[in-house]
């Protein structure tokens, strides 16, 4: 399992470029292109179950789902930062993407300790240091356990029938 | 307590007396916004579409607006599966290519209405609290979900009070202003609140409060607000919208805040924000002397008749500097209309400007007017990231119209106050 470390306000240019927007749309086309004006080695070398560690207000910029749809492919398993941006978020949500935000956690990784993330318990480890996040709201859970907003909603209507 | 406009308006809307910041609540909206984006939204939901339909053809509003007219093959069949999504559920609120930017159409048609809650698979949804609109952006997931039901959950936000005392100095404009705050409060200090004006706002017309709105997310905000008052009526009866049509909702006077600003207008001054962030903001004194190859005027921040007309004025039948080149980008057909009819775009013609259509152009890369590695553009758009226009290895300089068409005379960032 890798750590990846990024900075502050890495925004949804950098997660995914605004010019693939409208021809990229299959997430077999997305994925080479994630993180591409950030770091051209990360689509070649991610692999399932790597975090990834950020600074704050992670995601800001555009309303952008491509990057969220394509980190949940690489089957990344959470993304730590100091903040989130709130559509970015939101989306992160609604696809299952777990993200923490734990300023705390962030600051104690320097490059070198192991990371280890147990989301049953709710807690992440940072070398020796443990850090605890709190369940999602219910409203927020619901959509999480059917396995994102649109299962959610699909789910819902059958019922309404 | 005493509500703030976000709590009061979220309370009408879910239904419920009065609501905190950090509740959720269910909401349906009045609206749902979609671009060029409505395609991949609804493709999500095909079968669902075909099972259900769409909960209520009203509720969707589709402006095409971001690669118009389509700039290959495949953005061609993009809008080639919204129009046939448009036609077969019968979707009321379709604006086609040429119409305008989204979020200009929103206002300009009388959809964005005050009170009213309007959310959008668009980040600068926020604009259309210029109007007194409750309005924020959401992913395409969450889209094609209130396509189907028409509802989702909303978090009640905390709220920032920013007291607006005083009026700007022309040439300083709005968007001076809004970068000021900006980069005082910088990228992420508004993350999930709502932002709230108040004080003179008077001193600022409705273009200026849509500058001011339309950048609220920048600064991480969900939403931004401007009270409803003579200059948004006015606006409305110039539209034929008449005053029974909306319900203004403002907050109370001793509503509490997370947090609360004051700015003097009279101190702002022409600023820059300098790539590769938007709160990277700079007094001009800094800038001057930076060459840019491309200036470009218009976007949803400041594509409006009195940016083209400050534009224009500065102009005065002087030419684009040879070493650069300048790029006019109306934000609806609408403004074009009446930039024609005021002889604002000969004077761009004549300057050797080049005219884009009505849409969204250069400023999120896709197509007209994207950069090479090693350039400079001055921009009035809203974002200056690292490859927006299209090449990381380029530098974006966002600033108000005075400033870039004072830069495009000359070839380099300058001071409009020295150039008009």
């Amino acid at each position: 399992m890798k750590v990846w470390k990024y900075g502050d306000s890495i925004n949804t240019d950098m997660l995914f470029p605004g010019k693939y927007c409208y021809t990229c749309s299959t997430i077999d086309e997305i994925k080479p292109h994630l993180l591409e004006d950030l770091d051209a080695n990360f689509a070649k070398e991610v692999k399932e179950g790597d975090i990834i560690f950020a600074g704050r207000n992670f995601g800001c910029g555009s309303s952008r789902e491509q990057p969220v749809l394509g980190l949940k492919a690489f089957g990344i398993k959470a993304v730590v930062a100091e903040s989130f941006a709130r559509i970015f978020y939101r989306a992160a949500i609604n696809q299952g993407l777990v993200l923490i935000e734990n300023p705390e956690a962030v600051k104690a990784y320097t490059g070198s300790e192991e990371v280890s993330l147990d989301l049953e318990k709710g807690e992440l480890f940072v070398g020796d240091n443990k850090f605890t996040f709190p369940p999602l709201p219910p409203e927020i859970k619901a959509i999480a356990e059917a396995g994102g907003l649109l299962e959610y909603t699909k789910k819902k209507l059958k019922e309404q029938k | 307590m005493a509500p703030t406009f976000s709590e009061k308006a979220l309370a009408q809307k879910s239904g419920k007396e009065s609501v905190v910041p950090g509740q959720i609540v269910t909401v349906k909206p009045d609206h749902l916004l979609m671009h060029d984006n409505a395609a991949p939204i609804t493709s999500k939901i095909t079968s669902e579409l075909d099972e259900y339909g769409v909960v209520s053809n009203e509720l969707p509003i589709i402006v095409l607006d971001h690669v118009i007219p389509a700039a290959s093959e495949k953005t061609a069949i993009n809008h080639q599966k919204i129009r046939e999504f448009v036609n077969k559920f019968k979707i009321k609120n379709f604006f086609d290519i040429g119409e305008g930017i989204c979020h200009q159409v929103v206002v300009e048609k009388g959809l964005g209405l005050p009170g009213k809650l309007i959310l959008g698979s668009d980040s600068h949804t926020c604009s259309y609290g210029a109007v007194g609109c409750f309005a924020t952006g959401i992913d395409r997931t969450e889209a094609a979900s209130l396509l189907l039901t028409g509802e989702t959950w909303l978090k009640v936000p905390q709220s920032i009070r920013m007291t607006l005392k005083g009026k700007l100095k022309p040439p300083v404009a709005s968007k001076d202003l809004i970068l000021h705050i900006i980069g005082d409060m910088r990228a992420d200090g508004a993350t999930y609140c709502s932002v709230e004006y108040h004080g003179d706002v008077k001193s600022l017309s409705i273009e200026d409060r849509f500058t001011i709105a339309n950048m609220g997310v920048e600064m991480g905000a969900k939403n931004s607000a401007f009270p409803v008052d003579d200059l948004t009526k006015n606006y409305f009866d110039t539209i034929g919208v008449s005053s029974d049509s909306y319900k203004p909702v403002w907050a109370d006077s001793d509503a509490q805040y997370f947090l609360e600003k004051e700015y003097d207008l009279s101190e702002i001054e022409p600023v820059v924000a300098f790539p590769h962030t938007v709160d990277n903001v700079k007094n001009i004194s800094e800038a001057k002397g930076i060459y840019v190859n491309q200036c470009l005027i218009g976007t949803c921040t400041n594509g409006r008749l009195e940016d083209l007309s400050a534009a224009a004025k500065i102009l005065e039948g002087r030419k684009v500097d040879s070493s650069t080149r300048l790029l006019i980008l109306p934000a609806s057909s609408k403004i074009y209309q009446e930039a024609l009819d005021k002889g604002i775009i000969k004077s761009f013609v004549e300057a050797g400007a080049v005219i884009l259509p009505p849409g969204c152009g250069p400023c999120l890369g896709a197509h007209q007017g994207a950069l090479a590695p090693g350039e400079k553009c001055i921009s009035t758009a809203n974002r200056n990231f690292k490859g927006r226009m299209g090449c990381k290895d380029a530098e974006i300089y966002l600033a108000s119209p005075a400033t870039v068409t004072a830069s495009a005379l000359t070839g380099f960032i300058s001071d409009p106050r020295e150039v008009a």
